[in-house]
């Protein structure tokens, strides 16, 4: 796709996240927008996957460690095929399969995740087994930068930079904002870049938010050997929604009805500068 | 009369662990820097490829195997019990048991027994803990025979297991030609009429000893080994508390939470008799040697046999 492409879908993307999270009055907006463009940029550039054979042994794999920007994942899956666009609006509902936070149940998720720091290990996990049984398959892992305050993540990077788990690529979404506040403010685990050097890992950093420099660092994650990559992608909580951007009250927030339709609008409007370009 | 074969159920684990590698060519063992003491550095030395050691990063370590249990592979994760169930419980629950990942737990150095080391390395929580969690199999088996049983059952069954190994040797009691291990049955190993033994692990051999006690005085005790405590063989305790009337549960673990909640659950439901639970009593153990600790806190024959005298008066 060309960036313009991935741009357009990237804020379809969004318009899903926002209306999910309307529609079930409660979910995680502000992390799922930040990280919109990457999500797009995965299921529909970089990984080997299959919408219709969600399944099939030689996918990529993908992690969300930061399983609570589940609407960002869903809606990225719907967008791709996975489901159905319209089922977003089900998100958190009793009965629905689109679960608060993601499950194995649900087409295109391959792992249950969500309780903070656990995705990565799954997904270390996940590029040993692919190692040892010589099979080609990359895995991807999205990490909160709040997330990276649990200590499990840099036991799961240890054990990844020590085995050499190349085929392993981590996306840490820096939006700098965690549920208290600043991460600066509340605790943070800056600096990441050393931190992951530390343990072995190829670092990359870039705008979250550039489809020129996702592309050149998943380019370079995929042809890094014996060390597993981390793209350390600088983003904008809330990307795309006005009153959203750089806000940490909508972590964790719906918006309401007349929320929804500021959010529609800012979101429309990108739309269609995009399609006069 | 020939001496009393002893092994330790971790030294069992290691070798079905070597044995079955030959068989299941998707068996694949984690440790947590423990191989020598959990004995899957047995497994290390025979299959070398098969074999990741985690360092001392026991959550991290069951996060890996169910990563690796999703792309096909039969993962075993050891540790102690305390740090397999206890430090990274909610990571079994949450990596391993809500996408009922086909991951299997194998926990040495369980219960007071481990000793020397004292209450922070005995875990008398951890049938407890795994038990609440939903589709888990928690096995504890009493003698090597059936913990290499327990350990082919839970290759041939597919989800998530967790089974509990003793680091102190203990008495061959099943070393017999019919014995048979089916996961989720008990097994009835002397009939009585006058009160029911239900033990597990290396209280099912107390048990015994307590029975033929008891019978020196009269008293007819009928004794179960309960070697799987979920999926709970509820049948055969029902039906050996509607002969007996009474029942008496013992087990190396807290009365809180492992077989006698077990067992007390599925009679409160059933057939509601009297129960005695020995077992730890929502107490921490101490360092000393096993067979000390053992009988201190009475679960040895004696202790037993004390106890269930006691019960009966």
């Amino acid at each position: 796709m060309t960036n313009l492409e991935l741009q357009k879908m990237a804020n379809e993307v969004r318009k899903g996240i926002v209306t999910a999270v309307h529609s079930a009055k409660a979910g995680h907006p502000g992390g799922s927008l930040s990280a919109a463009d990457i999500y797009t940029y995965l299921y529909f550039e970089e990984m080997n996957i299959d919408p219709k054979n969600p399944n099939k042994d030689d996918r990529d794999r993908f992690v969300l460690s930061k399983g609570h920007t589940a609407p960002g994942l869903y809606s990225t899956l719907a967008n791709r095929g996975y489901f159905p666009v319209e089922d977003l609006k089900t998100l958190r509902k009793l009965g629905s399969y689109l679960q608060g936070h993601p499950c194995v149940h649900i087409p295109g998720v391959d792992m249950s995740s969500g309780s903070l720091g656990q995705g990565i290990s799954a997904a270390v996990g996940m590029a040993l087994g692919a190692k040892v049984q010589g099979k080609d398959n990359r895995v991807y892992c999205l990490v909160g930068d709040g997330e990276a305050e649990e200590g499990q993540v840099w036991e799961a990077a240890m054990f990844a930079g020590h085995r050499k788990l190349d085929n392993l690529c981590i996306i840490l979404d820096y939006n700098g904002l965690q549920i208290d506040g600043k991460l600066e403010e509340v605790c943070s685990a800056e600096p990441f870049a050393d931190k992951f050097k530390a343990f072995r890992f190829h670092v990359i950093e870039i705008n979250a938010h550039d489809f020129d420099e996702i592309r050149a660092a998943f380019k370079e994650a995929r042809e890094t050997k014996c060390q597993p990559t981390v793209i350390i992608a600088h983003s904008v909580k809330g990307k795309g929604v006005s009153f959203m951007e750089n806000n940490c009250g909508w972590h964790g927030k719906a918006p309401n009805d007349e929320e929804y339709a500021v959010a529609m609008a800012d979101l429309e409007k990108v739309g269609e500068a995009l399609c006069q370009k | 009369m020939s001496e009393v074969v002893k092994i330790a159920t971790r030294e069992s684990y290691g070798n079905a662990l070597k044995e079955l590698g030959a068989e299941f060519p998707n068996l694949v063992v984690l440790d947590a820097d423990l191989a020598a003491a959990t004995k899957t550095g047995v497994f290390k030395k025979a299959y070398p490829d098969r074999f990741f050691d985690c360092g001392i990063a026991e959550c991290n370590m069951m996060g890996i195997a169910a990563g690796l249990a999703t792309t096909g592979l039969i993962p075993f994760a050891s540790s102690f019990a305390m740090f397999a169930a206890g430090r990274a419980y909610e990571q079994v629950r949450n990596s391993i048991g809500y996408p009922h990942l086909n991951v299997k737990i194998g926990a040495t150095h369980a219960g007071i027994t481990v000793g020397e080391d004292g209450a922070t390395h005995q875990c008398n929580e951890d049938l407890a803990l795994m038990r609440t969690i939903p589709g888990m199999v928690v096995m504890c088996p009493s003698d090597d025979v059936e913990a290499k049983a327990a350990v082919r059952a839970a290759i041939e069954y597919e989800g998530p297991v967790y089974i509990r190994f003793g680091r102190a040797a203990v008495p061959v009691i099943n070393d017999r030609p019919d014995y048979k291990f089916e996961m989720g049955k008990g097994v009835l190993l002397k009939e009585g009429k006058d009160v029911t033994i239900v033990a597990t692990g290396i209280c099912v051999d107390s048990a015994l000893q307590a029975a033929e006690m008891l019978k020196a005085d009269g008293i007819d005790a009928e004794v179960i080994n309960i070697h799987t405590i979920k999926p709970l063989d509820e049948d055969i305790i029902v039906k050996s508390a509607t002969k007996t009337g009474k029942v008496v549960t013992v087990e190396e673990h807290s009365v809180i939470g492992g077989l006698g909640s077990a067992v007390c659950d599925a009679l409160c439901a059933k057939h509601p008799v009297p129960v005695k639970k020995l077992g730890m009593q929502d107490i921490f153990g101490e360092s000393g040697s096993a067979s000390a600790l053992v009988e201190k806190y009475h679960l040895d024959g004696k202790g037993v046999y004390a106890d269930i005298k006691d019960f009966l008066k």
